[in-house]
């Protein structure tokens, strides 16, 4: 009660506008939420949609070959791919929404999808 | 003994500034001995000093207190001129500049507990946008804005009750201003 008697009726004011901040920046900053989907295209069609939820493996036939996915709680990765250079095994795991790695020579693709759509960039 | 060639004179106010940037160093200490889960999550309970010597002795002796400390503490904890020391200086600066807008506002509603918030949130967005520029140039940074906006509210509410309550316990001896 001694602590409270320190605040002054502005200083209340502050904490509200603070935390309505705090508040503000976690739509503002973590946009798309969590992850909760991984999308699997081949030839720029949906080829599968995992639940993030579940460890899984998925093999993706593609032009050179197939393209072998995991699945782990919260995340996936390609774990190999006939192409060449082997950009989309290199990303590495993906974990947030909107992230994406590419096997352009196979025409896979593995993106991370949220509840809500991320947009990869806006032009006016 | 000789009388040395060029004698500085050392005004009350100097020592003063000495012994608070001194307090305000020692609390830096114990502040980097607090483990902290993420990198930049601290206390900051040096704060309390400089908001304790903003209302009590004025900005300019805030400022002295605040760049002294920031000196100081990185020599001490070896971090002189490394990225540390850097955003530091940078979140140091902000807050000292928003604190001297801030302390303009009237203080019968407004008491230390709104400058400590004002100042730890000054602080932080100072120390992000540099680590953006500089240190992480990749937007990802940002990610880890609502952690530390959360830290900041929380540490600035106790850091500034902690000074208000230091201000309230002991009257001002000197002439305040």
């Amino acid at each position: 009660m001694r602590w409270l008697a320190l605040l002054r009726p502005g200083d209340w004011l502050t904490l509200a506008a603070g935390a309505a901040l705090v508040g503000a920046s976690v739509p503002m900053f973590w946009q798309g939420g969590l992850a909760d989907r991984a999308i699997v295209r081949q030839e720029g069609r949906v080829f599968a949609e995992l639940d993030l939820r579940a460890r899984k493996q998925l093999e993706v036939p593609g032009p050179l070959g197939i393209t072998l996915i995991a699945v782990e709680p919260g995340r996936a990765r390609v774990v190999s791919d006939p192409g060449p250079r082997q950009y989309c095994v290199r990303q590495g795991w993906l974990m947030r929404p909107g992230e994406i790695a590419i096997c352009a020579p196979n025409r896979v693709s593995l993106q991370i999808a949220g509840r809500t759509k991320v947009y990869d960039s806006i032009s006016y | 003994m000789t009388r040395s060639a060029t004698e500085l004179a050392i005004t009350a106010e100097d020592r003063r500034v000495a012994w608070l940037a001194t307090a305000a160093v020692g609390l830096s200490l114990v502040d980097a001995a607090i483990p902290s889960p993420l990198p930049g999550v601290k206390p900051g309970l040096a704060n309390i000093v400089t908001l304790v010597v903003l209302l009590r002795y004025g900005w300019a002796t805030a400022v002295w207190v605040s760049v002294l400390r920031v000196l100081a503490g990185s020599l001490l904890l070896g971090y002189f001129l490394a990225p540390g020391f850097f955003l530091s200086l940078t979140g140091t600066t902000l807050s000292l500049l928003t604190l001297g807008l801030a302390r303009h506002l009237p203080a019968r509603w407004f008491g230390p507990v709104s400058l400590s918030i004002l100042a730890a949130f000054a602080h932080i967005g100072g120390q992000l946008l540099l680590a953006r520029a500089w240190l992480i140039p990749h937007d990802g940074v940002f990610l880890l804005t609502p952690v530390f906006a959360g830290a900041a509210l929380v540490f600035g509410t106790i850091n500034g009750l902690i000074a208000a309550k230091l201000l309230a316990d002991t009257p001002a001896t000197d002439s305040p201003r």
